[in-house]
């Protein structure tokens, strides 16, 4: 048997649902409709399904605990080989297609679908009060910090750029630019949620603060839907009408630590690692799509894969370098503070349309090989995936 | 700060921690077996998996390691606060502590200000340590 390569693995599909303030739908049922259109556009059956693998977002509650079942039962599964649920944040999209492309590769499993959905927005209540599609799901506090009025994750990342402003010199001019790039290339993208709403720097910077040095669109959308993707043999993908995704590099990385304190996330280990596993450097990427919880996050995690040294990272993104027509375009469908948020995916499902060359008015010129991140918790998980036209 | 704010509910782990605020004393965590200094309460110890600790006094001095202004209301005792700074201190024995700052006007307070204990009373038996800016 040839040693492993994920480039024997390919994504051969991909589903998205309707995106953002759509209620009145379960999580699982959006699940189960990302399988069905990635189904579609692979031009596979639910039948030719042999693994599921599930990252539950937040409003899964109790299904969640074996989320991968409860899609194979609401699809009427049989014979599935391979089922996981991951949890690890944002960075789980990247690692239920690990999980896939190493299954494939064992032989465990031959076509494998990945998922991710949620439905944390609530409709709003008629009347006064409640604005429109609230998401306390992201509230959450607890023990001594309630106290303290710490509530939420905004807050958390706030601390850590704040630190970074203070040791690095990074400004808030430097967070708009990415905040307004990635705006610029949202209104290419018909499924973006902030398509039609134009970001200038002074709109930016006139928007209400949330935490602190953080803007309202320093921070990103909350959404409701599904994405999922069919990954497979890259011999198979071939086979099918849609052009394969080839899966080039992947690789994790964690490095722990005090997330009041760290402003390094595991992109500086797992993007060598995927770089040398897909026998590239890093200056022949062509676009990056990468985890954008924050602008902040797109800051550290540029920084980290070495496209500029630690600390440079608010030099660089300024003059246009990562928005449309940049020389290193970044979350090129809008990312999640501008298209939807649907964790790793949204980076992902963006990567796939621009490999593919699906990215209509947004798609970039040259989209040979894309870099895609997963970030979870604070800068705590980081998955690092490398997707190609070719297969080597 | 507002009536009805929210009080810590003082499990087991904390009552010691909450016994010597009430007497104007803070305390971190030490542990017992490689005296590595920790806060907020845990278990165990991540240098050396020890699971012996004891509280022990720190200076109650420090500096502001980070903050932000918390402009969103995700609580209604805090309605009239916001926007309020929460704020990491970075106290002279190493630990951090999450908190607020008090007697600061908010465009005074900066990363590494020298900052102090105080301790706030939250209903009628909590003592709840908050920090304000000192003379280095």
């Amino acid at each position: 048997m040839a040693p492993f390569s994920p480039t024997h693995t390919a994504i051969a599909g991909l589903g998205i649902t309707e995106q953002g303030k759509v209620y009145g739908r379960s999580a699982v049922g959006f699940a189960v409709e990302a399988v069905r259109l990635a189904l579609e556009d692979a031009s596979l059956e639910p039948s030719d399904l042999d693994g599921i693998v599930v990252n539950p977002g937040l409003s899964w509650g109790l299904a969640g605990s074996m989320g991968s079942f409860a899609v194979q039962q609401a699809m009427g599964l049989t014979d599935v080989r391979l089922s996981a649920s991951l949890s690890l944040g944002g960075a789980s999209a990247g690692a239920m297609i690990m999980q896939a492309a190493l299954a494939i590769e064992a032989g465990m499993a031959s076509t494998v679908a990945c998922v991710f959905s949620d439905a944390p927005l609530t409709a709003p209540r008629p009347g006064p009060g409640k604005a429109a599609g609230t998401a306390s799901a992201y509230a959450h506090s607890g023990g001594l910090e309630t106290a303290y009025g710490m509530f939420g994750v905004n807050g958390r990342y706030a601390l850590l750029a704040q630190r970074h402003m203070h040791r690095f010199g990074t400004t808030q001019d430097h967070l708009g630019a990415i905040a307004v790039g990635q705006r610029a290339f949202a209104h290419g993208n018909p499924k973006a949620q902030l398509r039609g709403t134009p970001l200038t720097l002074e709109d930016y910077h006139a928007s209400r603060w949330v935490a602190e040095p953080f803007h309202l669109f320093d921070c990103c959308l909350v959404s409701n839907g599904g994405v999922a993707v069919i990954v497979t043999s890259a011999e198979r993908a071939r086979d099918l009408p849609r052009p394969p995704v080839h899966i080039r590099g992947m690789a994790q990385g964690h490095p722990g630590g005090d997330p009041l304190e760290t402003l390094t996330s595991g992109a500086v280990k797992a993007g060598d690692a995927a770089f040398d596993m897909a026998g590239i450097r890093r200056e022949d990427i062509d676009f990056c799509e990468l985890y954008d919880c924050y602008t902040f996050t797109v800051l550290v995690t540029l920084e980290d894969y070495g496209f500029c040294h630690k600390g440079e990272g608010g030099p660089f993104v300024e003059d246009g370098r990562i928005g449309p027509g940049g020389v290193l375009p970044v979350n090129t469908g809008g990312g999640q503070l501008s298209s939807f948020y649907m964790w790793g995916m949204t980076p992902i499902s963006e990567a796939v349309i621009q490999i593919r060359g699906d990215g209509g008015q947004r798609q970039v010129p040259k989209h040979d090989l894309g870099l895609v991140s997963g970030n979870g918790g604070v800068l705590s998980t980081h998955s690092t995936l490398v997707f190609g036209r070719s297969a080597s | 700060m507002t009536a009805g704010a929210p009080i810590p509910a003082i499990g087991r782990d904390l009552e010691p921690f909450f016994a010597a605020a009430a007497e104007g004393r803070l305390t971190v965590q030490r542990c017992v077996s490689c005296g590595e200094l920790r806060f907020p309460a845990r278990g165990l110890c991540a240098s050396c998996l020890s699971t012996e600790s004891e509280w022990t006094p720190v200076s109650g001095r420090g500096e502001v390691y980070s903050f932000f202004w918390m402009h969103q209301v995700y609580h209604p005792a805090f309605a009239g606060e916001v926007p309020y700074a929460v704020v990491v201190v970075r106290l002279e024995e190493g630990p951090k502590m999450m908190t607020n700052i008090r007697d600061c006007p908010k465009e005074e307070l900066r990363v590494g200000m020298p900052v102090e204990v105080t301790f706030e009373k939250r209903g009628t038996d909590v003592c709840l340590p908050q920090f304000r800016p000192r003379d280095s």
